[in-house]
């Protein structure tokens, strides 16, 4: 224990602790900018500057240990200047354009201004940058906002191990980008919008569809219809002031309606589709490898409800519901892109069933609906303008709008979300299971599917408490978990005894591991999760503002409280999931599927 | 080791240069904290570091494309662009300074028609500047291809620079 004090007061700190986590322990508030718990401190804005005894200049708390016998004072003449000094030197080369910027009241430059007591801006010179560069569909960068805090650099390149963003030139001309003569929509970028999650200003921020849907809503030719994924439901309500973890399902669907929305439906029922096609993929893979060595004849596999022609049996395979992973994938991985799931992601799915077994229900012309996701995603804004996205001439989706998006557009209309009735999705893609609420969570994906192909081969439910997989559920970087396969279904007897090894990673730098494996020949599983974002879906790049540990685990609490609230747990059991196969799709994996519900991939430059 | 890639540079081929910095790499155990000396290997060897170059170094090393830009675009010694057949460094330490070398790097920038870190268009002449030579004595000093010119008197440098051509 180290003894210091701080402001007068005796304070005791741990080992390696900062003057700053020293102070905010005691409520001891020191004004930070850059500093990003968790994640991010480099000393860089030096609005924490505190005055320390014995110390000629003064010192910048959130870098600064804690050490025997220091005495700290947070709040003296001299440090109250200096950090108005520093304010509005960074505010000189700021364009202050609050008031019509999308961060007004958002902004933790602006904030600090307050908590600092800035009343003037004394200081006037050049500006140094002044890049929009929109050139990706998923994030757009404006270099004239940036303060150079470096998060989004930190996020970029240690926690997801991308490194598209980093600084490039020195002192005053520093900009934070891809380098080269590099735009984002050119450069080795994810688009997983983690970046903007952590930005404190409005240099980085996902790419605005607000107004091409307000459009949309505002055609009388148009159906609008909209869908909204598993995350959304868990983070939604902050964006109103709710605590996190509230789940708002009912507010948000009564919400899209007011809105003007034609179709609320919900990307649960295409997770629980996903798992039937990623599940029933899975199986083929596996049974493929067993066919190859004799071990399966023709007769056998029109039993296991499989398809005639089976996919090759490339393994482990991995999960292909993230497009920030795919696209990190097709640059970083581009040999080994055969091992993805070639499942388009639910929202993807969805598009496609409104746009032709919907259409074909209700007589509505694809080409005048207009589907809309509301995605906790940034990536999704990319994945709706690949090219493969689209059947018969008509893309599947037409617009995603992130979390923050919809509640501005929930903002805008005025809605008082808070104190909405309970809405209800539309039929026939409103009805979900619990195993497609664990969609929005690290390991979820994978949990819902051992949950349906387990009881495929065994007739058996998982055998686990509450159906959970708890090796693979929480936020630790790479989980594993593995069981053997026994007293197995007579048709799958050739899996008797097989032990299934499975991996989970969330965030891309966990899954470049897992991917160098598979390179290696030395990966022992059959089936792995990836999600691009760290914690899954429920902290996205297009979620509330900021995602701290203590949020991520509120919304992850929150998501599984829905899974055990539903009375059907299981993909397969979902009603409305079968009576798809049967009227329109045929089965898991067939024909049609392939046609509407699976992709292909793209090889990318690496650097 | 540096000069003597730099000498063999002139004449080699766009493959031998690729092997040759390939070659560098390898000897740097392409670990990423040998960055800065590789950049230095691969400037001598091309002359300047344009992208392609970096997107090889970038994948050779496993380094993102940005950080190695990031690196080059920070330190003035590095440049993108290619360099002129010769190149004129003004000195601009506090001794040159003071005694005219502000009024030497105007004429020159008027005589080249180009500005700090931009090369003429035949190719001639690259323009730079530098903070000190370690030729106060001699201020204002002019230093093109290492030959230092000292007290250079403005009306002077367009017989100098006549001597380049």
């Amino acid at each position: 224990m180290i003894h210091l004090t701080v402001d007068e007061r005796a304070l005791l700190a741990e080992d390696g602790e900062t003057i700053l986590q020293v102070a905010t322990r005691n409520h001891i508030e020191i004004p930070t900018l850059c500093y990003l718990k968790d994640v991010h401190k480099t000393g860089a804005c030096r609005l924490c500057v505190v005055e320390v005894e014995g110390s000629k200049t003064l010192v910048a708390s959130c870098i600064a240990p804690a050490t025997e016998g220091m005495v700290v004072r947070t709040s003296t003449q001299r440090v109250r200047k200096a950090r108005k000094v520093l304010y509005e030197l960074m505010l000189s080369d700021h364009p202050a354009d609050c008031l019509h910027c999308e961060r007004n009241q958002s902004c933790e430059f602006q904030r600090a201004g307050e908590i600092v007591n800035v009343r003037s801006a004394r200081f006037e010179g050049r500006r140094s940058r002044a890049l929009v560069d929109d050139t990706s569909p998923s994030v757009v960068r404006d270099t004239s906002k940036c303060i150079l805090c470096r998060r989004c650099v930190t996020v970029c390149n240690e926690v997801q191990g991308v490194g598209a963003l980093n600084a490039q030139h020195r002192g005053f001309t520093t900009e934070i980008g891809p380098g080269g003569d590099l735009l984002l929509g050119s450069a080795v970028c994810a688009f997983c919008g983690q970046c903007t999650t952590v930005c404190p200003v409005d240099a980085l921020h996902e790419a605005d569809s607000t107004a091409a849907v307000w459009k949309a809503l505002a055609d009388p030719d148009k159906v609008v219809v909209v869908q909204t994924a598993p995350a959304v439901r868990a983070a939604l309500g902050e964006e109103f002031g709710l605590p996190p973890g509230t789940i708002v399902t009912g507010r948000m669907a009564e919400s899209l309606r007011r809105l003007g929305f034609d179709y609320v439906f919900d990307t649960n029922f295409t997770a629980d589709l996903t798992i039937l096609e990623e599940g029933y993929e899975l199986l083929g893979r596996i049974t493929s490898l067993f066919r190859s060595k004799g071990a399966v004849s023709d007769e056998r596999l029109a039993k296991l409800g499989l398809p005639a022609h089976l996919p090759a049996p490339v393994l482990p395979m991995v999960t292909s519901c993230s497009p920030g992973w795919i696209k990190y994938a097709e640059h970083f991985h581009a040999p080994l892109l055969d091992h993805l799931s070639t499942c388009k992601s639910p929202h993807m799915m969805l598009g496609a069933l409104t746009k032709s077994w919907f259409a074909e229900r209700t007589g509505i012309d694809p080409k005048k609906m207009f589907v809309v996701s509301v995605m906790p995603c940034t990536a999704k804004k990319f994945e709706i303008t690949r090219p493969e996205m689209e059947n018969g001439g008509v893309r599947n989706v037409d617009a995603v709008l992130t979390t923050r998006e919809l509640g501005r557009m929930v903002r805008e209309a005025g809605l008082g979300f808070p104190t909405l009735p309970e809405g209800r999705f539309d039929n026939p893609m409103g009805q979900s299971t619990g195993a497609a609420d664990v969609f929005g969570v690290t390991g979820g994906v994978m949990e819902a599917a051992l949950r349906t192909v387990y009881e495929v081969v065994t007739g058996r439910p998982l055998p686990f408490d509450r159906l959970h997989v708890a090796p693979i559920q929480g936020f630790e970087r790479i989980k594993t978990a593995a069981f053997t396969l026994s007293e197995v279904k007579p048709e799958w007897d050739f899996l008797e005894g097989v032990e299934v090894g499975v991996a989970v990673t969330s965030g891309l730098a966990g899954a470049r591991v897992l991917m160098d494996q598979i390179a290696e020949g030395k990966s022992p599983y059959l089936f792995i999760e990836v999600m691009g974002c760290p914690g899954g879906c429920i902290s996205g790049g297009g979620q509330p503002r900021l995602t701290t540990d203590e949020i991520r685990q509120k919304r992850l609490e929150a998501i599984y409280r829905e899974d055990e609230g539903k009375p059907i747990r299981k993909s397969h059991e979902n009603p409305d999931i079968l009576k798809l196969y049967s009227e329109f799709l045929g089965q898991p994996d067939g024909h049609r599927s392939h046609e509407l519900l699976h992709t292909t991939y793209t090889e990318r430059r690496r650097n | 080791m540096g000069t003597a890639i730099a000498c063999a540079s002139l004449t080699d081929t766009p493959e031998q240069r690729r092997d040759l910095l390939l070659s560098v790499i390898e000897d740097y155990d392409r670990d990423r904290s040998n960055l800065i000396q590789v950049l230095h290997m691969a400037q001598a060897i091309y002359g300047h570091l344009p992208d392609e170059v970096l997107r090889t170094i970038s994948a050779e090393m496993d380094l993102p494309f940005s950080e190695v830009s990031g690196v080059v675009s920070f330190y003035s010694y590095f440049t993108t662009k290619p360099r002129g057949r010769h190149t004129v460094q003004v000195c601009l330490g506090t001794a040159c300074y003071v005694r005219g070398g502000k009024k030497v790097l105007d004429t020159l920038k008027e005589l080249l028609g180009v500005d700090v870190g931009q090369t003429t268009p035949d190719n001639a002449f690259s323009l730079e500047v530098k903070r000190c030579i370690g030729a106060c004595g001699l201020a204002p000093a002019v230093a093109i291809d290492g030959t230092v010119y000292r007290r250079v008197a403005p009306g002077r440098l367009k017989a100098i620079l006549g001597k380049y051509e």
